[in-house]
């Protein structure tokens, strides 16, 4: 079977500032896949262009056997099949809860409001949110935010979720509970490629591990051989600087 | 200063003319309900225009918005159409389209020789252009990340623009959006100078008729009684929102 996502030499610029220097790179289906890497490194446009919101400047992207960088590509076709939580939540603050989750369904998929609000609350239900359904995000505390953005992707029951560092906004005391919806997924078979800084998160869950630097991938692996022995000096330094910022 | 300024006034030499051309109590009462018939015309045109303004510059501030270098020709017309009607004094367009367009005799139809129908036509266009600005302002306020999120769903350019990017610009801009109303408002008046029988028209016929002009105080004070509650509406919603922002966290 094809691999879910394929990237191909794929390089992206903003104006001079170059941020993926040609990125190869296979995700398996159902694999949990993280990125990890210092700020700047790419993570974040890297999920982006997959996810087309970023067009890349050459490479391609082929996500199950299709070359969604083609010119002749629907875009809105290709990002219904693949859902993304962003690290500041970017829910819609003049809908309700049930509204947020609704409508890409409803617009995007056409499901009638019926069906799609069952299913939202179906959703909502099993992720501890049902009490929320009809409160506006600014009633909600960071982490119940996070965990509706999840339910919102969740909705349009994508093939593979893209999560860009999404513990990041959070109170240290919130991450534990978007966490365990992460954990959840992987352990459902869901396809993830997660951009995070949770170390000890990535080294548990992910199948594999890709380290970042200045727009290339510099070492992948699993967990454990990333974690215990990185061979490249830049990988060594980046994960000693994160255990003496005692984030590991 | 009040009780200054009123001495100054009552003791001027010409106060006892100014007061019999201008507080003649007796005519603010007699002209009044001409004025008041007169008003129904500035009323009815400023919610026909009013609508239509609505409708309009919310389409030109969404051609406005278009990305990318396709759009770009539709985006420059865009850009001459506000620059154009913003830059001209409403009362040419009002002159230019309500004695204009009738003298080009196109039809015989009774609405295209309606100096009235013409006025309105003005009034939208000119007012238009500013209100689209201000909806352009609430578009561009929206954070980039909304639209990011509604497109990442799978929704279309013009469904993330519907349903997620307007509805917050339409709700922020709604006191500026009210405060160009109050001038709209003001701007009916404007109707006079081609014909309509509007409320400072009526008032005009009222004062040469009697050679007074105390027949303005009833048509002013009919202005401001639709102009200042929508002024308090205004200063109310500005004040709810910077309320909702505070309790919000205030981002």
């Amino acid at each position: 079977m094809a691999p879910a996502v394929v990237l191909e030499g794929v390089q992206k610029s903003f104006g001079k500032l170059e941020v993926l220097s040609g990125i190869d790179l296979e995700v398996e289906e159902h694999e949990v896949l993280c990125l990890i890497g210092a700020s700047g490194s790419g993570k974040s446009t890297l999920l982006r262009c997959v996810n087309l919101l970023e067009p890349v400047d050459s490479g391609r992207i082929v996500i199950h056997g299709e070359d969604v960088t083609a010119r002749e590509v629907d875009v809105n076709e290709v990002r219904r099949r693949i859902g993304i939580v962003f690290q500041a939540f970017n829910l819609f603050p003049h809908m309700s809860v049930l509204k947020n989750v609704t409508l890409g369904p409803r617009k995007a998929l056409r499901v009638p409001r019926r069906d799609a609000e069952e299913r939202a609350t179906e959703l909502l239900t099993r992720f501890g949110l049902a009490d929320k359904r009809d409160e506006y995000p600014d009633r909600l505390s960071g982490g119940q935010q996070q965990r509706v953005a999840i339910v919102r992707a969740l909705a349009m029951e994508p093939d593979i979720m893209l999560l860009d560092e999404v513990t990041s906004a959070l109170d240290p005391a919130l991450v534990g509970e978007v966490l365990s919806v992460i954990r959840d997924l992987a352990q459902s078979g869901m396809t993830m490629l997660i951009a995070t800084h949770e170390m000890g998160f990535a080294r548990e869950t992910a199948d594999r591990v890709c380290f970042l630097d200045q727009g290339r991938i510099l070492e992948q692996g699993t967990p454990d051989r990333i974690f215990t022995e990185p061979v490249q000096p830049r990988t060594q330094e980046f994960l000693r600087r994160i255990i003496e910022a005692g984030r590991m | 200063m009040f009780t200054v300024l009123a001495l100054v006034i009552v003791t001027a030499p010409g106060w006892d003319d100014f007061r019999k051309s201008f507080l003649n109590t007796h005519l603010w009462w007699s002209s009044f309900p001409d004025i008041a018939r007169g008003f129904l015309v500035n009323i009815r045109v400023f919610c026909i225009s009013e609508v239509l303004i609505l409708i309009l510059a919310l389409g030109i501030a969404i051609l406005r918005s278009l990305p990318g270098p396709v759009f770009f020709p539709i985006r420059a017309l865009a850009i001459v159409y506000t620059d154009v009607f913003r830059g001209l004094p409403t009362i040419m367009v009002v002159y230019i389209l309500a004695f204009g367009i009738p003298a080009l005799q196109l039809t015989d139809a009774s609405w295209y020789r309606s100096q009235t129908y013409w006025s309105i036509v003005a009034l939208t266009l000119v007012y238009s252009a500013y209100v689209a600005e201000v909806y352009r302002a609430g578009i561009q306020s929206v954070h980039p990340s909304q639209e990011a999120a509604a497109r990442s769903l799978g929704l279309s350019r013009w469904q993330a623009l519907r349903h997620v990017v307007l509805p917050q610009a339409v709700r922020r801009v709604v006191p500026p959006l009210l405060n160009d109303f109050i001038g709209l408002q003001k701007d009916t008046a404007l109707l006079s100078i081609v014909g309509p029988v509007e409320a400072f028209r009526q008032a005009q016929i009222a004062e040469s008729a009697n050679f007074n002009f105390s027949v303005y105080v009833p048509a002013s004070l009919l202005f401001l009684a639709l102009t200042i509650p929508l002024a308090r509406l205004t200063d109310y919603l500005i004040e709810r929102d910077r309320r909702r922002f505070l309790a919000s966290g205030g981002v």
